[in-house]
């Protein structure tokens, strides 16, 4: 079967590494995956996506996606400047602080906070990869793990990636309907 | 194809224009007066086809198999030894 | 090892894995993740190679002309208006014969200025003399950069390896990744006819005459005709050793057995065009596809051979020739010259525009209506 996800944040949030994070754990998963940017000119703190296949089968398609299973937001401004549910089939996974109502159905989770207490950044572009994960059952924590290392093992320092990883399962653990 | 030619014209015997005699180009002769001549070494240096030889800091007579004639050597003898007189043939 | 990778790495990946021994570099979007790669690996120490960073494309291919007149490995990388800049550079390689494999990542031309897909800037230099092969994915596009060197330093002729911009550069996807150990044994090392040796000085790049240049285009011309064989057996050979393969290197076909409605198209574009197949099949319609994967030299034979018991050709076109039918329809119709198929002609993703799914079957649609159409 096949699983679109697109992913909003801003430009330095890191939206397209969240993105390369899911594929390389879905390929752990045992499946076929495919992860690009919404090509273009990002600057700092501009809207960016990207997007997510996700098949058990072989992935015959490499258009923009325009009705995803899922929307991950990592900015809870965004909700105001862009229609986050465009096109969604099942779910908005927003990361805020308090429950809202979408059109969707939506998932939220306060990532800013738990990423501020675990890795002192508000780096969430990991985190919500563990959201993800909770709400789909797609992909395994373990696979996100072996994700973590695989990017940023041979530059990051092992502490802030274990920051991440633990971010990760936080997110993992919080995340609501 | 009628001729065999190296790829890309790779020339692999080096120094192959001195087969290439361009004396027989020439209309006018350098007569170089050896009496006259003060070693300055300007027809040496300005000679645009290496035409003129010079063994241990001495100007030798000029080489016909490449002179061309131009007499660019003729004017910039400060002494006027060189003399361009009409190619006899 | 099989992992996910972006495509540009794992060009940089494959290229590492073929040793170069020069890579003289211009940066330029959306080709600069290959070179920054590359970089990496030199820095880190797991390539030995000399990295020149020139001031500009022009002087990159001239830099890839004299590293490659010494007799060694050279790699470079680029597209878009750095590909125009160093055309006049790119006709001269392939004039002295010089085996260059140069990365491209095809992206339009300006103007108006855009860096995203389409083919317009490695059609306008098709007819310089170097192979051109046309990647549809990560897997194909690190095969096949280890290829074009082993194709172009047996044929004397550069090589050409163009991967979509942005549409295929910049994806992540599973790729199977080879050793050192196995590349060694595909790839030989490379063994120049003539080189630049202070022992034994040559002449390159000389003036030829009237009486000489013309034949020196017609031993250009036949050892590219030539280069379909050699393409041909290092697929073969490849697909022996690693056991994949892209059709028989020169095009690739799917679902042709039966066919009579054939989409033609080059590059990415091809796996959404597999997918369209797929769910024109359910419905019991004989739709195919042939990939062309080497543009130049134009496999004629191989279109000939296929294209048997087909009724309609649909010929999608990433780039234009301002004026006439598109490149790609152009060299198919002059293929299939006084054969009784039915052609169209489509131009689509000019500029990185999404070529979608009712792009494609609206191409199926108006398959009967001749001429030409302009999709999105």
């Amino acid at each position: 079967m096949l699983t679109e996800v697109r992913i909003l944040g801003r430009g330095g949030q890191g939206a397209v590494t969240a993105s390369q994070i899911i594929a390389i754990a879905a390929f752990y998963d045992g499946l076929q995956s495919q992860a690009f940017p919404m090509f273009g000119v990002e600057r700092a703190g501009s809207p960016v996506r990207a997007y997510v296949r996700l098949s058990d089968k072989e992935i015959k398609d490499r258009t923009e996606i325009c009705f995803p299973d899922y929307s991950i937001v990592l900015d809870p401004t965004l909700l105001q400047s862009l229609n986050v549910c465009e096109g969604v089939k099942k779910s908005v996974i927003v990361n805020c602080t308090r429950c809202i109502s979408l059109k969707k159905e939506t998932y939220y989770v306060d990532a800013t906070s738990k990423a501020m207490e675990i890795i002192g950044k508000p780096f969430v572009n990991v985190a919500m990869v563990g959201a993800f994960a909770k709400v789909t059952g797609i992909i395994t924590l373990k696979s996100i793990n072996k994700a973590i290392d695989d990017l940023f093992g041979l530059k990051g320092k092992p502490e802030v990636i274990q920051k991440n990883k633990d971010a990760v399962k936080a997110v993992y653990d919080a995340v609501k309907k | 194809m009628s001729k065999k030619l190296n790829i890309g014209g790779v020339i692999t015997e080096p120094g192959s224009t001195k087969h290439y005699k361009t004396g027989d180009w020439r209309t006018f002769r350098p007569y170089w007066d050896k009496t006259k001549c003060i070693q300055c070494m300007r027809c040496w240096q300005f000679c645009p086809d290496i035409s003129i030889p010079q063994k241990d800091g001495k100007r030798q007579d000029t080489d016909f198999d490449f002179c061309k004639g131009c007499g660019i050597c003729a004017k910039e003898c400060p002494v006027k030894c060189i003399v361009m007189n009409k190619e006899k043939k | 090892m099989k992992k996910v990778i972006e495509c540009s790495h794992a060009i940089a990946e494959a290229v590492k894995l073929c040793k170069p021994a020069v890579i003289p570099m211009f940066p330029i979007t959306p080709q600069t993740h290959i070179v920054e790669r590359l970089a990496d690996f030199i820095n880190e120490g797991s390539l030995d190679s000399e990295m020149i960073h020139v001031e500009s494309e022009h002087s990159a291919m001239s830099a890839a002309i004299g590293s490659s007149a010494a007799g060694t490995r050279t790699f470079t990388a680029t597209n878009s208006q750095g590909l125009l800049l160093m055309s006049e550079m790119v006709f001269v390689a392939s004039g002295m014969r010089l085996p260059i494999v140069m990365a491209i990542a095809n992206r339009a031309v300006s103007s108006p200025i855009n860096i995203w897909c389409d083919h317009s800037d490695s059609m306008a230099v098709r007819d310089s003399g170097w192979i051109q092969l046309y990647c549809e994915s990560t897997q194909e596009a690190f095969d096949t950069i280890i290829q074009a060197f082993k194709v172009a330093e047996k044929t004397f002729l550069p090589a050409m390896v163009c991967v979509d911009g942005f549409s295929l550069t910049h994806v992540w996807e599973p790729a199977d990744i080879l050793s050192s150990k196995e590349v060694d044994k595909f790839l030989p090392k490379y063994k120049p006819m003539f080189s630049l040796d202070p022992k034994k000085p040559v002449t390159m790049g000389p003036i030829a005459f009237p009486n000489t240049y013309q034949d020196f285009k017609k031993q250009q011309h036949d050892a590219m005709k030539e280069s379909l064989k050699e393409i041909v057996d290092v697929n073969k050979e490849f697909k022996s050793k690693f056991n994949r393969s892209y059709g028989n290197g020169l095009i690739e076909t799917y679902k042709m057995d039966d066919a009579k409605i054939v989409y033609v198209c080059m590059g990415s574009l091809c796996t959404t065009v597999r997918g369209v197949i797929d769910d024109y099949r359910k419905k019991g319609k004989k739709v195919g596809m042939i990939k062309i994967k080497c543009f130049r030299p134009f496999p004629t034979e191989n279109i000939l051979d296929v294209t048997k018991d087909v009724e309609n050709l649909l010929v999608i076109d990433k780039a234009v020739s301002l004026g006439n039918e598109p490149i790609v329809f152009n060299e198919i119709k002059s293929a299939l010259y006084g054969k009784n198929i039915k052609l169209r002609s489509y131009v689509a993703g000019l500029g990185g525009r999404d070529v979608t799914h009712y792009m494609l079957r609206k191409a199926l649609e108006d398959k009967d209506k001749g001429g030409e159409e302009w999709l999105g």
